[in-house]
């Protein structure tokens, strides 16, 4: 029987019935699914970890004492993870090793674009790309084949139309013992310790390893040629080939699955038997540049843009720009959506703990660096606040870098706790240990939230169970940090004081905002309303950016501006737009009479 | 099997993610080839959601391209007009008689469109509209969250899909205790749009 299931929930399909014992990762999006499916399989241990170079590290260690694992991540994790992929090649692996990442072409929810098929061709390791669920829960199973059989970690690149579509999926069911005992460590350090003397005699059987798996990509099922009307062929990966397919539908294609190393014979078959051959790949020309570097004539990104989606409509569009298809033969664009329609930003929920901060910031001019998590949205109306952003952890170092280069604004760095689990540890000892002077803000909701609500080390449970809890204001005291304060994150006033008495303390300092996320926290308190005889439009509840306050049609007499009204399907009862209002023209509704 | 795409839009909380899934389900019950894809927004409540769903003998691409969406299920107004170029000339469009503002809205930045706009965009964009006013038949049912089954009820009366289909797929996907307030708000969402095309 075929079920629809989303490529990330096939992905944790294929660990279960490919006999993964081991999956651990951090959450990212489009790729969190990936792990929070493979916990529903209690056959295998699977864990967030701190960040993606734990998580890897985990994986590989797990993979040495003989086991199959996994690690999953968002396509900047790879750049974290990179450091311990990179000696996995070397040193190899026992147990089948699998680094799935989520790619993100369009940038839907990502600081960048990298394309992360270059880290195959970079660290020296074979590339898959499944195009739908049911390739992406039998690619698993290869890859695990595939890296147990020529000793080496297997990339698995998904994007987010894979991993965020669901398309049916026939089901199997899990092909290892889970009662086999592991086994007593096997040691071999000229293989796994990956000192100089010893990395170097491996170093020839990685580029021995490489050219060998030219042929098994030349055999694979996962490469295929597809013969149609010679007189265009095309070569595509993932889900491009679907969208080409749907603009091409009778041209020859060689779909790859294995896409690194490329199978140059079926290139070459292709080459020579169209008239004209068509790479559409998303982002970087990294199949064209390896078919080019072979002397084949080819075209590629002279049409098709290295940035954004290639959706059918796209390649469309540059294909008949470039003389490949009629004008006639597509559909249109239209133009009936009206100009200047409001946009519709993503905001911080009722109820939002990080709400207080902004507000404040906003108020007191602060400098702030910004870091990962939906408190990146202070960089956004009304509270304008954030400065910089970057990548994660990197609130802390840009603020110490704004430190030492003396600016004589005052400044903040503001990072949540799980992003200061992540990498928000190193820098903050960096700044005690260097004598510097910065203000750390740490938003601590008690969760990962903008992923979907991952736990971290902040935190009591860990996915799918209990964990132990780290205490974050006696982590930031055994850095060192002298002055720490924790604040009542809903107690605006508080928020202020907090602030302005921190960045008065010479040396470093940290605040802890301390207020669980609405989604995770103990739910909602009531629901406030406004006074309409009492609001007078002043207009700063509107500053607090809530989604539960709108204006009311109705006007103040005398400053003739909107007066507040409160949503009461959508107040969770904060109390924060109570707290700002100057006339006290918001109640909790059961307080009011 | 002609191929049938659905373009589901609306904001964060609104139950989109789960019409979509049941517009999916369906599909494949009935036989097609089906394929679905969801985008959401950053925030868990409050930004802006689409699904894409498509039914056919055949499915490559899970997003529907641009210009070829045979229904427009749209959860809120804005959020409805925001995709009209996705649809087909002949397309039809079922709307939720909704607004819900953006912060830029209530801040002042920018206006919510009015009335005028929307109804000469809706004309200008489809050749059937469906203004369904979901929100109030769900909150007559007891419940407006059941305003994502009232519309997928409105969407059953134009597609040639046996109604026992959409039922025992509501009865998978719902919590028993709200299957029975759900074939309701599912009924309640196909007699509307029964009466509406009579009239017509």
């Amino acid at each position: 029987m075929k079920v629809l299931m989303s490529g990330n929930e096939a992905i944790a399909r294929g660990a279960y019935e490919y006999g993964v014992k081991v999956a651990t990762g951090y959450p990212g999006t489009p790729s969190s699914e990936i792990l929070e499916n493979v916990a529903k399989y209690k056959e295998i241990y699977s864990e967030w970890s701190i960040n993606e170079k734990v998580a890897v590290d985990a994986a590989i260690g797990a993979s040495y004492a003989g086991k199959r694992a996994i690690s999953t991540m968002k396509q900047v994790g790879m750049n974290v993870a990179s450091d311990a992929f990179f000696y996995a090649v070397y040193t190899g692996i026992r147990g089948g090793l699998v680094i799935i990442v989520a790619d993100d072409p369009g940038m839907f929810s990502s600081q960048n674009e990298q394309d992360n098929r270059n880290y195959a061709r970079f660290a020296k390791m074979p590339l898959l790309e499944p195009s739908d669920s049911q390739e992406a829960k039998d690619y698993l199973g290869y890859g695990l084949d595939l890296s147990e059989e020529w000793d080496t970690p297997v990339l698995f690149r998904t994007v987010m139309r894979v991993s965020h579509s669901a398309t049916p999926v026939e089901l199997g069911e899990r092909t290892i013992d889970d009662s086999t005992p592991t086994s007593k460590f096997l040691r071999d350090p000229h293989k796994l310790v990956s000192t100089a003397m010893w990395a170097r005699q491996r170093r020839p059987i990685i580029e021995e390893r490489i050219v060998k798996l030219v042929e098994i990509s030349e055999n694979s099922p996962l490469n295929r040629l597809e013969w149609g009307d010679r007189k265009l062929g095309i070569i595509a990966a993932g889900p491009v080939y679907h969208y080409a397919r749907e603009v091409f539908p009778n041209a020859s294609f060689l779909k790859l699955g294995l896409s690194y190393p490329l199978p140059k014979r079926l290139i070459q078959e292709l080459a020579n038997g169209v008239d004209e051959l068509l790479i559409i790949e998303e982002l970087d020309p990294f199949i064209e540049d390896q078919v080019k570097a072979m002397g084949i004539k080819c075209r590629g990104k002279d049409i098709f843009p290295p940035y954004g989606e290639l959706l059918t409509a796209d390649i469309e569009h540059h294909v008949v720009e470039a003389g490949f298809l009629p004008k006639e033969s597509i559909t249109p664009k239209r133009n009936v959506v009206p100009a200047g329609i409001p946009g519709r930003s993503p905001v911080l929920c009722p109820g939002c703990p990080h709400r207080s901060s902004f507000f404040i910031l906003n108020k007191m001019k602060t400098v702030v660096a910004g870091d990962i998590g939906c408190y990146n949205l202070g960089a956004l109306e009304p509270f304008n606040a954030t400065e910089t952003m970057g990548s994660m952890g990197s609130s802390v170092g840009v603020a110490h870098g704004f430190d030492i280069a003396g600016i004589p604004d005052k400044f903040m760095g503001v990072i949540g706790d799980g992003t200061f689990f992540h990498a928000g540890i190193a820098p903050l000892l960096n700044i005690v240990h260097n004598g510097g002077n910065s203000t750390i803000l740490i938003l601590d909701n008690h969760t990962t939230a903008m992923t979907g609500h991952q736990d971290h080390p902040g935190i009591s449970a860990k996915l799918g169970g209990e964990g132990v809890r780290v205490d974050i204001e006696g982590l930031v005291k055994a850095c060192g940090v002298k002055h720490i304060q924790k604040v009542d994150a809903f107690d605006i006033k508080a928020v202020e004081k907090s602030f302005k008495e921190a960045l008065a303390f010479e040396g470093p300092s940290v605040v802890i905002a301390d207020g669980p996320c609405f989604f995770t926290g103990p739910g909602s308190a009531g629901i406030y309303e406004v006074d309409p005889a009492r609001c007078n439009g002043c207009t700063l509840c509107f500053r607090l950016g809530c989604p539960a306050i709108t204006r009311s049609d109705e006007l103040d007499e005398k400053t003739q501006r909107n007066k507040a009204w409160i949503d009461p399907v959508l107040c969770v009862g904060c109390d924060m737009c109570a707290q700002v209002c100057p006339r006290e023209a918001i109640y909790k509704v059961e307080e009011q009479n | 099997m002609e191929t049938v795409n659905f373009l589901i839009t609306g904001v964060g909380g609104q139950g989109t993610v789960l019409a979509s899934e049941l517009i999916a389900a369906v599909g494949l019950a009935a036989g097609y080839d089906v394929k679905k894809s969801d985008l959401l927004g950053l925030s868990v409540r409050g930004g802006g959601v689409i699904g894409h769903c498509r039914w056919g003998e055949k499915i490559h691409s899970p997003i529907v391209p641009e210009g070829r969406v045979d229904f427009l299920i749209a959860f809120e107004i804005l959020e409805g007009l925001r995709w009209l170029n996705q649809l087909k000339p002949d397309g039809t469009v079922l709307i939720n008689q909704q607004e819900i503002h953006p912060v830029t809205v209530t801040s002042g930045i920018a206006k919510y469109p009015t009335r005028e706009i929307v109804d000469a965009a809706l004309e200008k964009a489809a050749k059937n509209i469906y203004r369904v006013p979901a929100v109030d038949m769900a909150v007559d049912l007891g419940n407006s969250r059941v305003l994502n089954v009232v519309l997928l009820g409105v969407l059953s009366g134009l597609l040639d899909i046996d109604m026992n289909v959409w039922e025992s797929v509501l009865k998978e996907r719902v919590p028993s205790k709200y299957v029975n307030l759900n074939i309701k708000a599912l009924h309640t969402g196909r007699s509307w749009v029964k009466e509406v095309k009579e009239r017509v």
